[in-house]
Order: C-alpha cells, then structure tokens, then sequence
C-alpha cells in the first residue's frame, strides 16, 4: 500500500519537495528590483539576456527558489514581469528551480502566474486590506496552483511582537484551509522579520520575537511552512557585511531550530555558523538573543566591534587623499554637518548624521525640531534675504525630506510606545500648522504649486497636497477632516479664476474661518480684489510667488498680526476695486457694428494663397526628442524657477548667475538623460483646409464638410487710421472668391508620469519639479519645431528662412500661431473645433478638461495663419453688443458665452 | 452508479483511437462538408471534429464500436473543438456547437447500446480537451524565445467556451488530454475551475493525462514528471495519467512512477506501439492488451485504453484481460509529516 506524505511540493522543470530532512530552503534574493541595484538597473534598461545572468548565479550558488520581484515605480510591473518569466522559461538551467513571484501589487502577481509552468509561491498576501480581499486573492492563488506566502499582517497592522504573530497567523490559518480549502502544506507563513540593535530599546527583542513566534506557529501548524526576508535582521548595519553575514548566520541557527523552514536570502553569501569569528559570533548571540541587553549593552557592543571592522577595512584606503579643506565640514559636531548639508543640498552624508542625531537626542522628533529645523530657519532666511534661490531651497527641501524619512519610523514607533502608555502622541503642542494645496477643477498644471508645496514645507509647515483637478467638495471636504489651518489654490488658465470664485463661495456657504491663498499664473491681485475677495470674509490673499507665500503664511498664522494683516490686505483690495470699478466708466469703446467696419485693410486684389502640401489633418510623432533641445526656449524655465531675466546673460547674472548657471547645468543633465533615454514622446497633430472669412467667422471646409471658426474682434476705440483687430481679418473674405487656407496644430510631451513618481519616490522634488518644466519647455520646442516645419515645408509658404533661436522666440516668422484661449482669441471653447478638425485626441492623446485644460499638462494647440500681414494682438475687453452677436454665431445660450468669456468682458 | 464508485470497484476501460477509425471510412472534401458548409470557403478536410456536426451518423457509429468492445468511458470527438484551434479551418464560430454536437452523439451511441444491452454497466462520456496548436510556455521564434504565440488568458477565454459545450451538452467528466505543455493544462484547469465557480453549478471531476514525448522522461515543455504532477495536483483531479507519443512498452516506466506519487486515481492509454516506417501503427491488439494486464497486475492502473493506432479489437482484449484484476487502491494520504 503507498503512503503519501503531505509535504510542501514545488515545481520548475524539476520536483522541489520539503521534508523535513530538507533542512533550510535558500531562496535567491538578487532577482528583485528593489533589492538589488545591478538587477534593477538592468532590468530598467531592457537588458533583460543579462538580467537572466543574475538568477543563474543565484542557482549556480545554491538557490533553491528564485523569488523575482519587479515593484519599482519606474518600470511597468506586470509586462516586466511577464517578459522576465517568459524568457526565464527559456533557460533549462534556471527554470529547473521553483519560481517565488514577489509583489505588493496583485495584478504583477497574477501576471508572474499565468507565465510559468510549475507550482509556483506567491509572494505575499495578507489580510491587510481585510478578509473579503484576502479570501479572494486566495482562491485566484489556488486556481493557479500555487502556494501561498502570508504576511503576518491585519487590518490594526504589521505583527511585530510574538503574540500578535500567532494570533494572525492561525486566524489566516482558519481561513484558507477552512473557508478556501487550502491545502495546509501550501501555507507559508512569513512572520515579519525586523531588524535588531537599531538602538531603539523595542527593536531588541524584533528576532526573539520571531524565533519564538515560529516555534508556537510549526507547533500548532505543523504542516504550514515558515519563511522570512532574513537580511532585514541586520538592516542597521548596513554596509558592513561581514558583520551582517555574521547576524544572518546567528538568526538563521535558532530560527531554523525553531522550525524555520525557508528564508530569502543572497545564496551566494551565506555564513557558517561555526566558522564565525567568535568574539563576533558572541555578540551576534546576544544582539538575536536580546540577552545581555540591558541598555542596548549587547547593541552598542556590535556597533563597536562593526566600526573597528570598518575602520580597519578602510586602512590604507585614499580616503586620506581626499581634499581635506573640501571635507572639513565632516569633522563638526553633528548639528553644524546637518545644517552644513541643509544650506549645501548635499544628500551623501544625510543618512548616517541622521541616525548619529537620532543616536545622540532622546527621543527621534527633538531631531527635527532641534538641528534640522535651525538648519532650514538657517535656509529661510538666506532665500527671505536674497542670499539663496529657489533652485537652492528646493535641493534643501530634498536633503531634509530624506533625514526626515529616516527619522519617521522611529517617530512612529515612538508614537506608539507613547500610546502603549496612555500619553498623548502629540505632546501638549498642537504640532505644525497645517496648509493645504490644491490645484482646481479643471485644471491641470501644477509646478507652481509644487514650488509653493515645497517652500512652505521648508518653513515648518506641514503641506496637504491634493494633486490637480481638484472639485471643491473634495478640496473642502479635506480641509475639514486634517483641520488645516489656510487653504491655497493654485490655477494657470482663465476658466480657474471661475472655480477659485465658486470655491471662495462654498467656504462662506460651509461657515469655514480659515484664510484662503489665491495662486497661479492666471490670478492677479486685481482679479483677487474684485472678484474673489468680496466672496469670502476670512480672509482671501494674493500670492504672487512661491517666496512670496512664506512671509503670507506667516503673517496669517500669528495670532498678533494676523487680524492687522488683514486688515491692511482689505483696504488694500478695496482701493482696488475701487479704481477697477472708476477705471470702468472711463475705458471708450467702439459699437461692435463700428469695430467689424474697422477691420484691417488688406489688399486682397493681388493676393494669392500658397498653397499647403495637404489638407485634411495628420499626425506627428517624434521618439528622438534631440531635434527639440535646440528650439528650447529657457528664459519661462529659470522664471518657473523664480529667477528673472534673460537667457543666456542669467547665467553669468552677477546676483543669481552662480545658482542659475548651477540650475542649468542639473537641467541640461536631465535634458539629456531625458533625450538619451527615451523618457518623453512626443505626438502632434498638424492640418490644413481651405478657408474664407464673413466678418469675424472663418468656415473652413473639411473635406465635404463645412466647419465654421468663431473669432473675436477688438472693441476698444481706436486713433483713427488704427483698425479693431480680429484674427478673421487675416483670411480672405469669401466675397472674393479666391482660395486661401487655415492651419492647425496641437502637441504635446507623453511619459512623464512615472518618472515624477519616481523622484517623489526618491524625496526629490528639486529633479520633479525640473523636469515638469522641462516638459513644458520641450512641449513649446515643438510647437516651434513643427511651426517651422509648417512654414517651410507642409504648407510652405517661405521658403530658405534663417532663423536664430532667438528670432523664433521674438515672433520674427512670417505668419501667427495664436492659441485659443490666449490674448487675441481668448474663447477656449474654441478648443472643441480644433480637436475635431486635427482629430487632435486620436492623433496626440491628449484630451480637454471641463475647463479645456489640456491633459497632459505640457500641451500646446493654436492656428496657423499664414499671410504676412497676420500679427499677434490683444482682444482688450469687449462689449455687451459683442458678446450677444458671438452667443448667436455659435448658436450658444448667452448664459453659456457670457460664462466662458467673463474675463473679457467689460 | 457513479464513475467514483465504479473506479472503486473495478479497473474502467477509456475508448481507442477515433482518427484511426475516421480513416477507415475513407471520407472526401465533401463529405467533411456535408451539406450544411458545401459553400465553405476554405477546404475542411480533415476537421474530424467537425464530422459531429456533419456526419453525426459515423461517429456515433465508432463510439458504439467502442462501446461494443467493451469501453466505459467514451471521449466526445472535440479534440480541437476550441476557438483557438479551428481558426485553422476559419470556423471558430462553431467551437460551442461542436462541442454539444460531439457530446451528443456519444449520447446517441449510450443510448443504442443500453437499448441493446439493458442489464450494462454505467458508461460515462468524458469531455475531451486537447492541447492546443498553440503554446504558452515555450516561444515559435527561435530568435525571440521571449515570444508568446497566445496569452494565458486568451487560452482560458477558448477553453471556458469549450467546457461550456461539453457541459451543456452533457459530459460526465472533463478529460484535460494529450498535456505536452503544463501551462496550457493550468490554463484549462484554471478555466474549469473558474466555470463551475462562476456559474455556481456543481463541479463535474477532472481527468489529466499528460505526453511524455520521448526517453528523456519529460513532457514537451520541459518537466518531469513529478514536476508535471506537482503543477496539476491542485485541480485535485479524479485521475492523472499518460497518454499518447509512446507505446505501452515505452510508457511503463513512467506509469508505475506516475502511480507511487499521485494521491488519486491513475490513468494510461499508450498508442499502439510506435510508428513504423510508414507512419502507421502496427501493434496487434493482444499485444497492447498483454502490457497494460501486466500494468494492472502490478497495481499502476485504474483506468486503461488506447491512444493513436489502437482499435475496437485492441480495447476489446484490453477489456477482457483487466476485467477481474483488483484495480490499484488509492495511496492512504498520511495526516502528518
């Protein structure tokens, strides 16, 4: 009779089965993106045959299972994962061994599992997000055939101490072999390994806590499985590894006894237990142990052996060769080097002062509140006096977010012990005012904000950032749950200014007190007084810059000034409306009837049109962005920046030269990482009909169908000889019956997404915020690019032009590419014309907001008009008389018009 | 009686070739046609899934001839009945169709046995799901070994249609065969599983029978056979087995391993020897009857038959020859390591 056991039973090409003669399964860590740098880079850059090398030599070195993992916000998780696994299919010699599909993102899961042969294990669920997803993702698990790591990990939280361990281990035990049917040798547990001798009392017992924890589990479970991430054991004794080695031998010996089964680990570098030096084995006994541990004794006692480990590693290095004046900063007290890298934006040393702060202060927040906040006061007060720059600050913002993220997990832990022992986390101090930041319904663009986000969070305040295409429900709704202390909106196109008003009007309507920060390219001061600031009582404030925003804050948050700062800003606001309001009777303007009588002269007897290569529409796509940089213009980019004036002569400015020639060199970096790389695409979309104007309407014909474009036309009165201006002047009438042409275009900059995740990811807003405006400038490059390429080429009409840079950037080509929504055709609602006729959504991806924003942020569209008498010019305001006749031409509610138009409108 | 039961009594007999006896008839391009697709607009011959449609009277004539010898358990003629594979022909569409037609006409045979033999035993009709044309583990481009030919889920989206029309058209069991590629078997257990769940009907059993291709002991895509079983244990099947590629001769090896590790019950209906020279099948029918009598007296079996080459007669001394012979009990499953 055949008796059959129930062990664990894996598969690749090969039988992996677990008895228990098996001893410790070994699973090879080095094929995770975010474990290993070599891999990550490799697999980043598609070299995926050499990416392959790196799991050969984890089975070459004894890997049993290969654990793969492809969480990084840089790559496209699920195809890279399932390009990795297929081709790994392909390798006899690696697809022998088991296959561990590591991710925090299910979907990567499912996708590792539906390309590989073999019993594979999932690397990890948990009942973090509760029972109803666990149960799911379980039975998808069991579909598949596979077992199944789970993380001792529940809604309250990650298992740290042993009884919590236990508990949700056998509670996710009930589950999958009751409610799910899981067959019990297919469970794994990973009961969270953390990392010990951190100097954090609560850490010392991190490994005790798991060996003991495993023992219970392998007792009452007998046929699950134990497994953990070892080398988050030594994670505090980082870039020592010798020493690690040595702790991974240690835990493993009395986990392994306990009854762990498997562990993830670099197969390659494994210590014996017996051959550890054994002083260093002692006190690695001792720091798993927690034994001899009173007052981190044991702790402190590794970290001494492990720096004379270090230090004599080092000997004979170049380390003394290094410029030693350069260095000398490194020999100051800890607050000096902290502050030293705060002003400097150096990030090298961030980590390790940190942790010797953290080390020398009693509890992790003084950290903060001590060294690093005297640092950035050191910081805000050079940029309040001129001293440093944005791009300075920015770079500031990122070294202190970084020691901050060091800090935060002892903060938490703090918090914690805190709340264990009933006393209120937060102190009797409310902690930092808070400010939240919005970017409004409707509207896409957010590097001003971003800038404002990080200036503010430099001065100590805590910032809530919503991110763009913000309702005001949401806005408001946020603010009242984190009881922020301003609100601040941000808008760059005309329909915002609407949404900033209705918002001002929702926080009268909800009763709110706070003050409201009104921002953006689009807002004025005016348009704040007149229109914003009579919405709302508490206080509605213009900041013209991100600078600017700090001293606005600081005002509204002291309780001394902030009643006289507001009440100077509203007399200041009611002076202007004041003179808005006066300004008004004493503007002249032109009957509408009168101002289409006063177009512009034209001579169109001998006129004759040139004729475009092609009408109809078609699309552009560049994936070489190098033939952009040229057509770059820089001078918008350094304003992003805060720092006026021209381009190149900035760069040797004598105040901000040095900073800006600094700010330069980092974009012209990543402009050409950006460029090498392959980061951005960029789509666009081009077209041409035939056209003829009837006063202020153009109808073109697009292919068999008549589609009519609306301009507007100047009503101010003009001296006489001067015409009121419409973009309409600038085509044939068709009472001339001759031929004539209008153009069109849209571009934009695609891919940026992932990139912007994955500096904030990394803490580094000064490269995020670069890059958006980079974005932008390439967005406009190719406008020019493609203008030029209209000119001479797709419609032709000049031919050998010689043109600079600079001549393209002051307008010096023949013919106009004026955008709806800008100074001579401000009606965005146009925008839906001219998506249509260039098929703009299909060919660019670009799509309109309710605002006619256009997403992805870094898009421009306009027309192309060719005649050379064709100028850029400004609407002014127009009439009454005006906006009814446009209302009936579009065959739009007056309501509707009146809306879209309300900032021109007189 | 149901099939669980029966297996607990006796060794049950799978039918023999149905290609084989195909040929026989010797059918032309219009025949396959039949009248329903005379104007089909590419040539069908050699669909012989499509004869349930067209020629429904052959085979359930073979299907009884099976019955006759002595089978019990009779596979539908749906091979290939998946979207997937009768892209070949064009004839996607049908997949459905085929599929009820094909259980229809093991139906038919059933019911024209049981009239003619009233005091029978149980006979079962088991789904039959083949392959695929198509691979997911290993690439068609021997440059771009990265290269899949079909996604996982679009194998699963052809066999849930497939098992949809074996249900509906009344199978007792899904038979997952002639398995060269285990992650295409995955794929159909994946979607077997997810059918029943989904529509909430009572799982029928699976069989899995899986294609060792030669004497390296490994399927097509690489594994062993330990691994192949360890892949497919989860679908917790009613069997798992070898079929096809080899003769009995060259299968024993594998099928006495196969029957020491697998926890259920065990499967083997080998081709009629190898092909000769001409490509034929040449093993006399008492000649593959004596290897899997010896099989069944060695306890590797419970459920024997035959794959490319065998026919009625070679079922029928199958048959005949494990009629009384104690099948193989299924191994006691030890409650601890």
């Amino acid at each position: 009779m055949i008796h059959i056991k129930p062990y664990l039973r894996l598969a690749g090409l090969e039988p992996l089965v677990i008895r228990p003669e098996t001893n410790f399964v070994n699973v090879g860590e080095r094929t995770n993106v975010t474990g290993s740098k070599k891999f990550a880079r490799l697999i980043r850059e598609n070299k995926y045959e050499e990416a392959l090398s790196v799991a050969r030599q984890q089975v070459e070195s004894g890997a049993q299972i290969i654990d793969v993992n492809m969480d990084d916000a840089l790559l496209e998780g699920v195809s890279a994962m399932t390009t990795f696994l297929n081709l790994l299919q392909s390798e006899p010699d690696i697809a022998r061994i088991p296959i561990m599909i590591d991710s925090s993102k299910f979907e990567i899961i499912e996708a590792g599992l539906k390309c590989v042969q073999g019993k594979c294990i999932v690397n990890s669920i948990s009942m973090k997000e509760g029972e109803a997803k666990f149960i799911e993702q379980a039975y998808i698990c069991k579909a598949y055939g596979a077992a199944v790591i789970v993380m001792a990990f529940d809604e309250k939280g990650q298992a740290d101490t042993k009884d919590r361990k236990i508990e949700i281990c056998t509670r996710a035990y009930k589950i999958l072999v009751e409610q799910v049917g899981f067959a019990p040798q297919d469970i794994i547990f990973d009961p969270n390994i953390f990392a010990v001798a951190t100097g954090i009392e609560e850490h010392n017992n991190y490994a005790v806590d798991f060996i003991e924890a495993t023992r219970v589990i392998k007792q009452n479970m007998p046929l699950a499985k134990v497994s953990g991430g070892v080398s988050n054991v030594s994670f505090s004794f980082r870039g020592n590894d010798a020493v690690r080695e040595a702790i991974h031998a240690v835990f493993l010996y009395h986990a392994i006894k306990a009854g762990m089964d498997m562990g993830i680990v670099n197969a390659g570098q494994l210590e014996v237990y017996d051959q550890i030096e054994h002083t260093l084995r002692q006190l690695c006994e001792d720091v798993i142990l927690n034994q001899n541990n009173d007052n981190n004794q044991a702790t402190e006692a590794l970290i001494q052996y492990a720096d004379d480990v270090k230090a004599k590693g080092q000997d004979g290095g170049k380390a003394a060769e290094d410029n030693s004046t350069k260095m000398a900063w490194r020999n100051t007290s800890v607050e000096e080097r902290l502050a030293h890298s705060l002003v400097n934006g150096i990030t090298d040393f961030i980590d390790a002062d940190t942790e010797e702060a953290r080390l020398k202060y009693s509890e992790p927040l003084e950290v903060i509140e001590g060294p690093l906040m005297a640092g950035m006061n050191k910081v805000g007060d050079l940029f309040g006096s001129g001293k440093m720059f944005l791009p300075q600050v920015v770079k500031s913002a990122r070294v202190m977010k970084k020691s901050v993220a060091v800090l935060t997990p002892f903060i938490e832990a703090e918090k914690e012990r805190k709340k264990l022992l009933s006393i209120n986390p937060n102190g009797p101090s409310a902690g930092p005012a808070k400010i939240l930041l919005a970017t409004v319904k409707g509207d896409v663009h957010d590097i001003g904000k971003n800038i404002v986000g990080v200036v503010l969070g430099c001065n100590g305040y805590e910032i809530i950032d919503l991110g763009v295409m913000v309702p005001a429900d949401k806005i408001l709704a946020e603010a009242e749950k984190h009881q922020v202390d301003i609100i601040g909106l941000s808008g760059l196109i005309t329909p915002s200014l609407d949404e900033m008003v209705h918002i001002a009007k929702e926080m009268k309507r909800r009763g709110i007190q706070i003050p409201l920060m009104i921002g953006g390219a689009t807002t004025s001061r005016m348009h704040t007084a007149v229109k914003i600031a009579p919405e709302y009582g508490n206080g509605v404030i213009h900041v013209l810059d991100a600078s600017r925003s700090v001293t606005v804050a600081g005002s509204l948050l002291n309780k001394d000034q902030r009643a006289l700062f507001l009440k100077e800003l509203e007399e200041g606001y009611a002076q202007l409306k004041l003179e808005f309001d006066n300004k008004k009777t004493v503007k002249q303007f032109t009957p509408y009837k009168d101002a289409v009588k006063n177009k512009v002269v034209m001579d169109w007897s001998s006129f004759e049109a040139p004729t475009p290569k092609f009408t109809g529409n078609k699309g552009i796509e560049l994936n070489d962005l190098s033939v952009l940089v040229e057509y770059i213009d820089w001078k918008p980019f350094f304003i992003a920046w805060e720092l006026h004036g021209n381009f190149p002569a900035i760069l040797t400015d004598e105040v901000v030269g040095e900073v800006a020639s600094k700010l330069y060199q980092d974009a012209t970096t990543l402009l050409n990482t950006i460029v090498k790389e392959k980061w951005l695409t960029a789509k666009g979309a081009v077209g041409f009909w035939p056209a003829s104007a009837n006063d202020d309407d153009v109808t073109l014909l697009n292919g068999e169908q008549k589609v009519d474009l609306h301009f507007l036309r100047q009503q101010s009165k003009k001296a006489a000889g001067q015409p009121n201006y419409s973009l309409a002047d600038f085509i044939c009438p068709a009472t001339e019956n001759k031929k004539d042409y209008l153009g069109a275009f849209a571009v934009t900059i695609h891919g940026i997404e992932k990139h912007i995740k994955a500096f904030e990811a990394n803490l580094d807003d000064y490269n995020k915020i670069i890059l958006q405006a980079l974005a932008d400038r390439l967005a406009e490059a190719f406008a020019e690019y493609l203008h030029a390429k209209t000119r001479q080429e797709y419609w032709g009409y000049v031919s050998n032009e010689a043109l600079t840079n600079d001549d393209l950037i002051s307008e010096k080509y023949v013919g106009i590419r004026p955008a709806p929504g800008y100074p001579a055709c401000p009606d965005h609602t146009e925008k839906y014309s001219l998506f249509e006729l260039l098929d703009a959504e299909k060919h660019t991806g670009i799509t309109l907001t309710e605002s006619l924003a256009m997403y992805p942020a870094s898009s421009v569209c306009g027309w192309y008009f060719a005649n050379p008498q064709s100028q850029y010019f400004g609407l002014g305001k127009i009439q009454q008389d005006q906006v009814e006749d446009y209302a009936q031409r579009k065959q739009k509610s007056l309501e509707y018009i009146t809306r879209w138009l309300q900032p021109v409108i007189d | 009686m149901s099939i669980q039961e029966s297996l607990q009594k006796r060794i049950l007999v799978i039918d023999g070739a149905m290609g084989t006896m195909i040929q026989r008839h010797k059918l032309t391009e219009e025949d396959y046609r039949g009248e329903r697709f005379a104007k089909w607009h590419c040539d069908v011959k050699g669909n012989n899934d499509l004869l349930c449609i067209t020629q429904p009277s052959i085979i359930t004539g073979i299907h009884l001839q099976y019955l006759e010898a002595g089978a019990d358990i009779i596979e539908t003629n749906t091979f290939s009945s998946t979207t997937i594979a009768m892209a070949d022909y064009d004839m996607q569409e049908f997949a459905y169709e085929l599929n009820v037609a094909a259980a229809k006409c093991v139906k038919d045979a059933i019911q024209q046995y049981k009239s003619k033999h009233p005091n029978s035993t149980e006979k079962y009709i088991a789904g039959s799901i083949g392959p695929l044309n198509k691979t997911l583990s290993l690439s068609p481009d021997v440059n771009n070994p990265g290269f899949r030919a079909v996604t996982f889920d679009e194998v699963v989206v052809a066999y849930t249609e497939q098992i949809k029309g074996l249900v509906d058209g009344g199978v007792d069991v899904i038979l997952i065969e002639t398995i060269f590629d285990t992650l295409n078997a995955k794929a159909a257990i994946f979607a077997t599983k997810e059918f029943f769940r989904k529509n909430q009907i009572p799982e029928l059993p699976i069989m899995i029978s899986g294609t060792i291709t030669d004497a390296s002991g490994r399927t097509l895509s690489g594994q062993t056979l330990e691994a192949f079983y360890t892949s497919i244990e989860h679908a917790k099947p009613l069997s798992v087995g070898l079929n096809c590629a080899l003769g009995a001769q060259e299968m024993r090896s594998h099928i006495e391993e196969l029957s020491q590790i697998a926890t259920c019950y065990t499967s083997a209906y080998p081709n009629a020897g190898l092909p000769n020279a001409m490509g034929q099948y040449d093993e006399a029918p008492h000649q593959t009857a004596h290897f899997i009598e010896e099989w069944a007296k060695n306890q590797f079996v419970n459920i024997v038959g035959g794959c490319c080459g065998t026919t009625p007669e070679h079922i029928k001394h199958m048959a005949d020859n494990v009629r009384h012979i104690t099948p193989r009990p299924l191994p006691i499953l030890e409650p601890s390591i």
